[in-house]
């Protein structure tokens, strides 16, 4: 029986102890899957990878032994949300129709963090595919709130979110469409990072809508996100759209930042009505803080913010309509027995095999695809992308960040929303943006509301991650 | 709420033939509110005015992304690529006639 600690130390910390033989990584592993097991009420997870995690242990701690240098993760534990390919369990993508399905190769992201001896000790529920923001659009089971049991930990990472909250890992992985990461992040009281777009390879991880899907790192601090987001970025041969690392990397030096050469736009668009007053509060709270340490905090607008979502709810099904294609029930995936012609064996294995979300999101893509629609519908969406694009650019010659809530409100009840899916939908409205841009974002917790956390949202100019992550290590220094 | 645009039942078979999916009548009825609901949101865009501005399809600035015809060898074996597959037969994916 092994003893529950507390809580984890820093990534860097206990890495070290790792590699300096004060701790083992099967230790760390037990630690992990212990809580693991003590917590499973939560259903955070989907699947353990108990016996790859054990065995990947044992090999770095013989490493160990023999003097060799294992790498900056030596022996950390993490988990991956479902939709990575990784070996030791199963890669389900919360779908029925994945189910059984087994990952031939990994996802890069994932091989990065194990060359640096990271261990993934499971697998994190999600909404089906990711399309969703509470977890409740998996087909398996929903995720309960780490704070409160009868609320949802947001989505679509919220089992990556909950399982960092409850202590099982020091880091989880997430993707981010359209605040995937951000949202549960807000909603569990984690730190979440989106990083920017074609940052993290999306090799090996399951698409969604591939000109928005990021991959990102969950942890309890911004040092420990931005050692993560260092060691999974840069360019990957396997993934064309993936960008190059900045050259000085993401790992937080000492504390040599100073905020007070920051200019920071509070967003109009985010403060408006439709903000609970408690969350304003908080965020309020925060940027005074901010203000404090001698940054200059300036109002600023972009009109086309609130068409935001309305581009994404159609950008967004219409990629993924196409990328959905490829689940016909002959090559992977669940395949119907009884079928009676070729075509009937595809209707039928997609009919049976996608949840009620993934053919909602497909029949919407086709639609906005379909010709006669194609440029009143999705030609016109991705032209207000520019114009919203063209908006960022413009705010970003004036201020350095932007800054608002991560949602409009804390954590709703399971159950409230999802039989309402536009109103689902709607839980994004602060999110997509930066998305569609294509723009670096992180969400920090800010304090609570009725003991219900939230998030502060803080977004930067593409490629400007070191200097947001920078920022929001001091916010998150001010905040505690 | 925001303005329907009316989906017929016809459209919503129309749409589930297009991406090959076979509905129940619940779900007809569902996807008819609901995917009426939500288009009708995203109408707001029609008045947006976009002239003189071109679509944006991706958000890296990245052109031409070439690599050598070559083979490179990532370790996975053949068996392993073909694990998933629901019916092989001699190595080969085995699919109903198609004409």
């Amino acid at each position: 029986m092994v003893a529950i600690m507390n809580k984890w130390q820093a990534i860097t910390v206990i890495a070290n102890d790792v590699q300096a033989g004060k701790t083992s990584a099967r230790d760390l592993v037990e630690q992990s899957l212990a809580i693991i097991d003590a917590k499973k009420d939560y259903k955070a997870l989907i699947a353990i990878c108990r016996e790859r995690a054990l065995e990947r242990a044992k090999d770095i701690d013989d490493r160990i032994k023999n003097n060799q240098k294992i790498g900056r993760l030596a022996g950390i534990p993490f988990i991956a949300k479902d939709n990575f390919l990784a070996f030791g369990a199963k890669t389900t993508a919360a779908s029925n129709i994945l189910k059984n399905f087994e990952a031939p190769y990994q996802a890069t992201a994932i091989e990065r963090l194990e060359a640096e001896g990271a261990i993934c000790v499971a697998k994190a529920n999600m909404d089906a595919f990711a399309h969703g923001s509470s977890t409740e659009n998996s087909d398996f089971f929903t995720t309960l709130n780490p704070n409160d049991k009868t609320r949802v930990p947001g989505g679509s990472s919220g089992g990556s979110a909950t399982a960092v909250i409850l202590d099982m890992v020091p880091f989880a992985l997430g993707t981010d469409t359209g605040g995937s990461i951000r949202l549960p992040a807000s909603f569990c009281g984690a730190v979440g990072y989106k990083p920017t777009y074609g940052l993290v390879s999306r090799s090996g991880v399951i698409a969604m809508a591939s000109s928005t899907d990021v991959v990102g790192p969950l942890a309890r601090t911004v040092a420990d996100v931005a050692l993560i987001l260092d060691v999974m970025s840069g360019r990957d041969p396997l993934d064309s759209t993936s960008v190059e690392k900045d050259a000085k990397g993401y790992q937080l030096q000492t504390a040599n930042y100073k905020p007070q050469t920051a200019i920071i736009g509070v967003v109009k668009e985010y403060m408006d009505k439709n903000v609970d007053n408690g969350v304003k509060e908080q965020i309020n709270y925060a940027i005074d803080k901010l203000a404090k340490t001698g940054a200059k905090i300036k109002e600023i607008s972009l009109p086309s913010l609130p068409l935001a979502l309305a581009a994404y709810y159609i950008i967004c099904p219409a990629e993924i309509s196409s990328n959905l294609n490829r689940y016909d029930g002959q090559r992977f995936g669940f395949s119907y027995k009884n079928a009676t012609n070729l075509d009937d064996s595809y209707k039928k294995s997609r009919s049976i095999g996608f949840g009620a979300e993934a053919k909602r999101r497909i029949m919407i893509g086709t639609y906005v695809l379909s010709s006669g629609y194609y440029d009143a519908y999705y030609k016109k969406a991705q032209t207000v992308r520019t114009k919203l694009i063209h908006e960022f650019n413009k705010v970003f010659e004036e201020v350095d960040f932007l800054i608002g809530p991560t949602a409009p409100t804390t954590a709703f009840k399971i159950g409230e929303n999802s039989k309402q899916p536009l109103k689902m939908y709607l839980t994004d409205i602060m999110t997509v943006a930066s998305n569609l841009a294509g723009i670096p974002a992180i969400s920090i917790p800010a304090g609570t509301n009725q003991k219900l956390p939230i998030g502060l949202q803080i977004m930067a100019p593409q490629k400007h991650d070191k200097q947001l992550l920078e920022l929001a290590n001091v916010a998150e220094g001010l905040l505690k | 709420m925001y303005q329907m645009a009316k989906l017929s039942r016809g459209d919503i078979l129309k749409l589930a033939q297009l991406a090959q999916l076979e509905l129940t009548d619940g779900e007809i009825d569902k996807f008819q509110k609901e995917l009426s609901e939500i288009l009708g949101y995203v109408e707001q865009l029609q008045n947006v005015n976009v002239e003189g501005l071109q679509p944006t399809y991706q958000v890296t600035g990245l052109k031409n992304v070439t690599r050598k015809d070559e083979i490179i060898d990532y370790g996975v074996s053949q068996a392993e690529l073909l694990k998933n597959v629901p019916t092989l037969e001699n190595k080969q994916i085995k699919v109903r006639r198609v004409l």
